[in-house]
Parts: structure tokens; sequence; C-alpha cells
């Protein structure tokens, strides 16, 4: 049985409780994001605050899971996602890589340059915002090689694509230079093909499904993030690494 | 301060005789924490200055001798023990109250309200994404949840809201753990092997019309159980969470849970479960009353059971 202490009368302790009552009023804080006119500004932030605590987490030096090829679903199960079309008619026989940017060498690169760079073959899980993950097998040269091909200053920030689809995308230089962001030209050991992102697209086990354009066409090295992304300019995260 | 109980009495009519200084009695000091002392409800005391009757004072009571702070018997009722000066006062106008909550437990327990409900909200808005936890193809929904009651309106923007609140949640949680472990509070809610026997009574009471064992402190085992296994829930929910929101950098972690693709159908069910408890809680929080609810706002709860 507890010790009764001390008394107070009626009056008192509803003073205290409105006391206690009043202390919690910091919770109502949270209702700036019911202001309408607040929300998009605050959820920006938000959104903005866990880009840059994610690239913190970001280790150059970790590699994403690798599978068996047992483990790899069948070509067939692989899906095909776009924002637009599905083959956005690119010229194969014609078609160049436009490097530009922080770089020695810009100018237009053909895709036989690209696959005279160490070849790279790699099991790994795609994952797609929507929350469906496949595993696939993916070949090209990694994107650090052909960074030094083209005497990419690596010191910039940020690597811009555009896409034949009019999609575009950035990455942050880390991820660029990581051992398993490849500038792939296979799938299942065999080349792209055209609904798959054909001749070359990004493969990046270490960032999310979106991040991985297809049907490359411009390659930019800058200090400076013009522009963005497709579906980042919808509201999406920018850095989204896995 | 927590544990600390009080008598609250209706104001002193004016007729009420000055009391002359008494001896302290014999019995035991307030525990620990409440030396402060706290005056009766008599017309002397209503002209004191307010800081006379601080509950939570740091210091003593100066103006007040300290042959006039006493301390109640064990299991005294008003009206006993004091001589001839209380022969008016009614005991039915005396109730107890317990300080239950402390200001952190409180200001974390309505923050994550919110929070919980936002992430729930958006979360199932991100499940709509994608309503399945098979293969892209053939795609099989699991179940369609509606998205009038999912926040964010999209995917795009219930991710906005994920990834802010998830934010606000976890340092909530972080806040509460340190408090209740650093100031020793988890003591009174902890789950411990102590407490196994007395579940069953409990379940008994509420679920199977058994008889009401006697409350003896602040939470009972089932309670304990309740809440321990929420705190483990939400703790739960963080990490399927990190192992889906970066199952490369946290590899490790989603490993543990069979990979990326099992961590969703966790992250997914460990939701469900912190729901159930949610609703078995609300339950709880009708049924015990106002008292009992007002005590999670002010922290002191009014007639309690113990």
């Amino acid at each position: 049985m507890k010790e009764i202490g001390p008394r107070i009368d009626e009056k008192k302790f509803r003073q205290i409780g409105r006391r206690e009552l009043l202390k919690l009023t910091p919770v109502l804080a949270l209702g700036a994001f019911a202001i309408p006119s607040w929300q998009e500004g605050l959820l920006k932030k938000g959104l903005g605050f866990s880009d840059w605590a994610a690239a913190r987490f970001f280790r150059p030096g970790h590699s994403a899971p690798t599978f068996d090829d047992a483990d790899v679903a069948p070509f067939e199960k692989f899906p095909i996602n776009g924002y637009d079309v599905e083959d956005p008619g690119v010229d194969l026989g014609n078609w160049t890589l436009t490097v530009s940017g922080e770089v020695k060498k810009p100018g237009e690169y053909k895709l036989s340059q690209v696959q005279a760079l160490p070849l790279v073959r790699q099991n790994t899980r795609h994952v797609c915002v929507e929350g469906w993950d496949v595993i696939g097998r993916f070949g090209g040269a990694r994107l650090s090689d052909f960074l030094k091909l083209v005497g990419a200053d690596t010191t910039a920030r940020f690597i811009t694509l555009n896409c034949a689809d009019d999609y575009y995308e950035s990455l942050d230089m880390a991820t660029a230079l990581h051992p398993q962001t490849l500038l792939c030209y296979e799938m299942y050991d065999q080349p792209l093909t055209r609904e798959h992102g054909a001749p070359l697209r990004l493969n990046i086990p270490t960032k999310v499904g979106y991040k991985q354009a297809k049907y490359l066409t411009d390659l930019k090295v800058t200090h400076v993030l013009d522009r963005v992304g497709y579906w980042e300019d919808q509201g999406y995260s920018w850095f989204y690494g896995l | 301060m927590r544990g600390e109980v009080i008598e609250i009495v209706r104001e002193m009519p004016a007729a009420t005789v000055p009391r002359a200084p008494k001896d302290t009695t014999d019995t035991k000091e307030n525990v620990a924490g409440m030396d402060e002392a706290k005056v009766k409800a008599t017309d002397e005391v209503a002209t004191e200055a307010e800081s006379t009757v601080e509950v939570d004072a740091a210091g003593d009571d100066l103006s007040r001798s300290a042959s006039e702070r006493t301390a109640m018997p064990d299991g005294a009722i008003s009206g006993e023990d004091k001589g001839d000066e209380q022969v008016d006062q009614e005991p039915s106008d005396v109730a107890r109250a317990a300080y239950e909550h402390p200001f952190i437990v409180r200001l974390c327990h309505w923050i994550n309200l919110v929070a919980l409900f936002v992430m729930v909200g958006s979360g199932l808005q991100i499940f709509r994404a994608f309503p399945s936890f098979g293969a892209k193809i053939p795609q099989k929904d699991l179940l369609h949840w509606p998205k009038a009651f999912a926040i964010g309106g999209w995917l795009g923007g219930a991710l906005q809201w994920h990834l802010t609140f998830m934010w606000i949640y976890m340092a909530t949680g972080v806040l509460y753990l340190g408090y209740q472990i650093l100031s020793g509070n988890y003591r009174q809610v902890l789950f411990t092997h102590r407490d196994v026997h007395g579940v069953w009574p409990m379940v008994r009471h509420y679920f199977f019309f058994g008889p009401r064992p006697q409350a003896r402190e602040a939470y009972n085992p089932l309670q304990k159980q309740a809440y321990t296994s929420a705190i483990g829930l939400g703790v739960l929910s963080v990490a399927t969470g990190f192992a889906v929101w970066k199952p490369v950098q946290f590899s490790w972690l989603a490993w543990m849970m069979g990979g990326f693709h099992y961590a969703r159908i966790w992250h997914f069910a460990v939701m469900w479960a912190i729901l159930f408890f949610v609703l078995g809680h609300l339950i709880m929080v009708i049924l015990h009353g106002w008292n009992n609810f007002v005590s999670m706002l002010t922290g002191w709860k009014k007639d309690p059971e113990y």
C-alpha cells in the first residue's frame, strides 16, 4: 500500500494538471504538416534530409550482394519498365554516346569503344521503388573505367545523363566510381534488347531502379546539377541509394 | 517524482478552525524525492504565497516550520489521528492521486501517436504501388488497400511523408528509451520473469470473466507484457524499415531477415502487429475511464486502483 503523502486542495491539483498539460504543447508543432501551404515545403525538406542521411550511409568499398546463376530470374520474368515508350526507336547502327563537361576528351563515343574496356558480368538484385525486386544478370564496362578513358575530372560531384526517350538522370560521383556501377550493354550474356535499353544503359546495384537510365545518349561530368532526374522532378528521392 | 501519491481535498469551508502546530508524527517519512512541505487546505494556507505549495518544488517550504509538516501514517484516511482540529473534515472529500507518467514519457507518447499514424498511412500508400509479396511477373496482389485510408495520394507523395516522419518516429523512440533507461523509470513497465505468472489471471479477468486481481503497482503484468512488446515491435519496425530502405548498405541486417524481398514482408507484418497492439490499447484506454486517460496528459491519475 503506497504511503499517502502530502495533501493539496482541488484547485491546486487542477492548476498542476493544467500546467502539466501545457508542457505538452510542443506536440502541436507537428500540426505544421497539416497546414496545406506549408506541407510541400516541409516534406521537401524532410526528403532532402533523408537524402543527405542516405548519402552518409553510402560506403564506396561496400558491394551489393551478388547471386548464383541459379537465383537469377528467367529473362522473360525480368520486367520491362519505362516512363514513356518501351522502344524509342534508337538508330543502333549510328548510335554514339555524347560525352561532355569536365573531361579531357569530350566527343562522340562508339559502342565498340565501351566494349573494348574490361567486361564485368554480375548477378544482382534490381529493386524498383514500387516495391518489387528481381535478380538479373548484367554485363558491361565499369563506369569508372569509362571515366578514365574520357579523362574525366573525378573530383567533380555529378554525372548527368540523357536518354533517347527523353528520360534523364544524374548520379553522385561516389556512386559513379563504385566498382559495381556499369555502363551496361548486355543482359543475360546477350546484347541488350530494345525494350531493356539498347544499346547502352546503366546498371547500378547500389541504387534504386529508376536511377538506372536506359537508351543512354549523353553523359556529362559536372560540378553543378542543372538537370536532376525525371522522377526526382516529380518529387522522388534523388540519392536513393540502396 | 514518479510514484508520488498525494491527497486532494476540496477547498475547506471558512469555518475551519485554524490548527495549532502539531508534532511531526512518528511514522515513516515520505518516499524519496518528496522533501518539500505540502500545506493543508486551511484558510491560512489559502492566503500563503503560491510557492509554498509547489508540488514539485525542489526545496523545503521555508515558511512552514518543520513541526507543521506531517507524514500520513500508512493507510490512514483523513480525519484519523488528527486530533480535534480535523473533526469537521469529511473523508469523502478527499481523493488520492498518483503521479504515473513523467513528462518525457507523455511527450513521446503523443508525438509518436501522430508519427505512427503517418507512418502507417503512408506505408499503406507505398504498399498500394505493389500490393504483392510475390514476383512482378506474373503479379498477384495480396490485398487491395483503399486509397482513402492511406496518406500521400500517390507513391511519390507517400514516400515523402514516410521518409520525413521516420526521423521523427525514430528520434522520439530513442528519446523515450533513453529516458526510461537512464531514469530507471523502465522498471514500472518492463515485463520480466517475475511478471509471467501474473499474466494469466489478468487475461482471465479481461476476457473470461475471471475475478479482478488486486492492483499492486502502476502496471499489471499483462500491461507490462503488452507495452514491452509494443516497444519491441517499434524497434523491429525500424530495423525492417532500414533493411527495406537500404538493403545494400545494411546488407547484414537484410540478410538476417532473408534478404530484401523477405525484409519487405517482415516490415509489413510488424506493422500489422503494431496495429493489433494499438487496437487493444485503445479498447483498454476506453474501458479504464477518464481519470486513467487524463494521466497520460497531466501525468497524475486520480483515484489510482493501488
